[in-house]
């Protein structure tokens, strides 16, 4: 066995990736993979609470690295997954305490015991970005379907291409349907056009996301009929695994003077 | 823009005036090349040309352009042909 090694970038700040390598993880651990999720963002760590794994924490990255521990005993298991790993990041420490070769050993460690890695970066292209995208076999790069952090996307993608790890793939995080409907959000079509890269999902704004990480909990570990980023989060778990899932419909015609507006260009 | 928007006095929407925004300023993030010096390169290309084709110097055009990732420098050079003919 050889895990996979996925990172989860982005260029811009606050765009979803701690939410998205949580949903990952979980929904690739849902698919009964064994998955170590681990933190990048050394200094201002946040996958755990995500995940609502902070009150279990004893050792974290740094420690394994500055070998104060064995790498088995900073895994904090979620108990709510038969095989999903937590490996948090030092809170205390700066990006400096890791190196990008630390990362590729501590991931080729884990590489025989599990199926997955899926590693979440810091924003920005510094330290940590190079640190979190080392050890990278497939790099997902999120963004909003908005202005700068499309343009960021882009810078991205571009320092992606010069490490030669092959084509980073594009996941769309809080797409509005609503917005798009009315012509005022950047579409899918619209993204995929300007950055050329293929697209790994699209996730939609939902408040359930939010609500799920007050409590600590992945959406993608909530039911199965439950929020329509739940699905999303899962089918993009499959796409990794190489399954062809279609895209989820995203198209909204809301409210009445959109309706309007449609039956009058004839649309409907 | 349809009918109906124009109906009723609406502006462009902003998602496609945020999409030609990107693509604009991609252009020359991707190729690290500043309008300004388009603007040498076009300055340096007439004169070489000119010196031995009779050129229309007043719509030559230096463009960056991409397809798909890639970038391409788009020249278009309009030859004087009146100055041909009156040679
Ligand atoms: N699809 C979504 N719908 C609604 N809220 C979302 C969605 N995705 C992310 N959020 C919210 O956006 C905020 C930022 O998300 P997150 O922390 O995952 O971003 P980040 O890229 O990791 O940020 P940073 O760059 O600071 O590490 C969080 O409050 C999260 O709950
Ligand atoms: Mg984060």
């Amino acid at each position: 066995m050889s895990a996979k090694v996925i990172t989860v970038t982005s260029g811009k700040g606050g765009v979803g990736k701690t939410t998205v390598t949580a949903n990952l993880a979980a929904a690739l651990a849902m698919q009964g993979r064994k998955v170590v999720a681990m933190d990048a963002d050394i200094g201002l760590r946040n996958l755990d609470v995500v995940m609502g794994l902070e009150n279990r924490i004893v050792y974290d990255l740094v420690d394994v690295i500055e070998g104060r521990c064995r790498l088995r005993q900073a895994m904090i298991k979620d108990k709510r997954q038969p095989e999903l790993y937590l490996i948090p990041a030092a809170q205390t420490r700066d990006k400096m305490a890791v190196s990008p070769s630390d990362m590729v050993l501590v991931c080729d460690q884990l590489r025989e015991e599990m199926d997955y890695i899926v590693i979440d970066s810091p924003a920005g292209i510094e330290r940590g970005f190079r640190n979190a995208i080392a050890p990278a076999d497939q790099i997902i790069i999120v963004t909003n379907p908005e202005v700068s952090a499309v343009r960021d996307a882009d810078r991205i993608i571009g320092l992606v291409e010069a490490e030669e790890k092959g084509p980073a793939k594009l996941l769309i995080n809080r797409l509005k349907p609503s917005m798009v409907a009315r012509g005022d959000m950047l579409s899918i079509e619209d993204v995929i056009d300007i950055l050329a890269i293929d697209l790994i999902g699209v996730i939609p704004e939902d408040e359930s996301i939010l609500v799920a990480s007050n409590q600590g909990l992945p959406v993608a570990m909530t039911s199965v009929n439950g929020s329509s980023a739940s699905q999303a989060f899962r089918n993009v778990a499959q796409r990794i695994e190489g399954v062809d899932v279609p895209f989820m419909d995203l198209t909204q015609k809301d409210g009445f003077m959109e309706r309007l507006r449609s039956w009058l260009a004839g649309e409907s | 823009m349809s009918w109906f928007n124009k109906l009723f006095g609406e502006k462009e929407a902003s998602g496609a005036v945020a999409k030609q925004r990107l693509q604009m300023v991609l252009i020359h993030d991707r190729s690290e090349v500043s309008p300004g010096l388009i603007e040498q390169i076009k300055d340096d290309i007439i004169r070489v040309i000119a010196s031995r084709l009779a050129i229309d110097e007043e719509h030559v055009k230096i463009d960056l352009t991409q397809s798909g990732r890639e970038s391409y420098l788009m020249a278009e050079i309009p030859l004087d042909t009146k100055a041909r003919s009156r040679a």
